[in-house]
């Protein structure tokens, strides 16, 4: 396969406000190349649940996007706490978050179902103490 | 159906930012973000007395027809600047959300 766009992003700790560069970027560079606004909605929302993640529950990290023609998969690395088990992270309403994070908000426990939603496939790689790396990748069909 | 131009002047809404007049396809109401993102359907009209960034970076990303702020709820200054950047249209009604939402239900279904 053939190397498509390669985005990258960093994703600057504890600042909810600022987050959505990645999402923003990527939306914004989907669009100029004609890509079908479902495609996009997609992306976006994923990427930026995946952003505001990394900003409340990691420092922060670096975001990956590769765009093929067929394909746009995105890849979320922090160096957070890692998450101890996943199928719980995984259930809608089930969450962490601070209630400073509430006041903005988030925290309603739907974020990685909003991800794994509006992606085709999502692989979370955890490891306690070392950081989180989420993959997602949506398919132009 | 109607747009958001339609809908602002139907329901005498106030046009805090105003952006493309899009149209508009259904209604959408909640204030807690990550619902909106996985709920509100494109093209919508989306209800809410969140009026900071990140909601209005959601209303971006859920690519939503506009926000409505009800309650006359506030809009924060970073928020109405980011609205601008995102091509976001937002605007307000003094109405609260129930009421709110039911007039703009009848003015999609009178266009």
């Amino acid at each position: 396969m053939s190397e498509g766009l390669k985005l990258h992003f960093e994703v600057a700790p504890d600042d909810i406000a600022a987050a959505g560069n990645a999402s923003t970027g990527t939306k914004n560079t989907l669009k100029k190349m004609g890509f079908p606004a479902a495609i996009i909605r997609r992306v976006a929302i994923a990427m930026y649940e995946g952003e505001i993640n990394m900003v409340i529950h990691a420092k922060g990290g670096d975001v990956d996007v590769e765009i093929q023609p067929d394909r746009i998969v995105m890849t979320l690395a922090d160096r957070g706490p890692g998450i101890p088990d996943i199928d719980l992270a995984m259930q809608e309403g089930w969450s962490t978050a601070t209630e400073n994070v509430r006041e903005y908000g988030f925290g309603a426990g739907m974020g990685l179902p909003n991800m794994k939603k509006n992606t085709d496939e999502m692989r979370i790689d955890t490891q306690l103490g070392v950081g989180t790396t989420v993959t997602m990748t949506v398919y132009v069909a | 159906m109607c747009t958001t131009k339609q809908l602002a002047q139907a329901l005498a809404l106030e046009t805090l930012v105003e952006q493309e007049d899009r149209e508009i396809t259904g209604g959408y109401c909640g204030d807690l973000l990550s619902r909106v993102m996985g709920s509100a359907p494109a093209d919508s009209a989306w209800v809410t007395v969140m009026g900071n960034v990140n909601a209005v970076a959601v209303a971006s990303m859920a690519d939503v027809a506009c926000m409505v702020l009800a309650e006359n709820a506030p809009l924060d200054a970073q928020a109405a600047a980011r609205a601008k950047e995102h091509g976001v249209t937002v605007l307000r009604s003094a109405q609260p959300m129930f009421e709110l939402c039911e007039a703009i239900e009848q003015a999609l279904k009178a266009e």
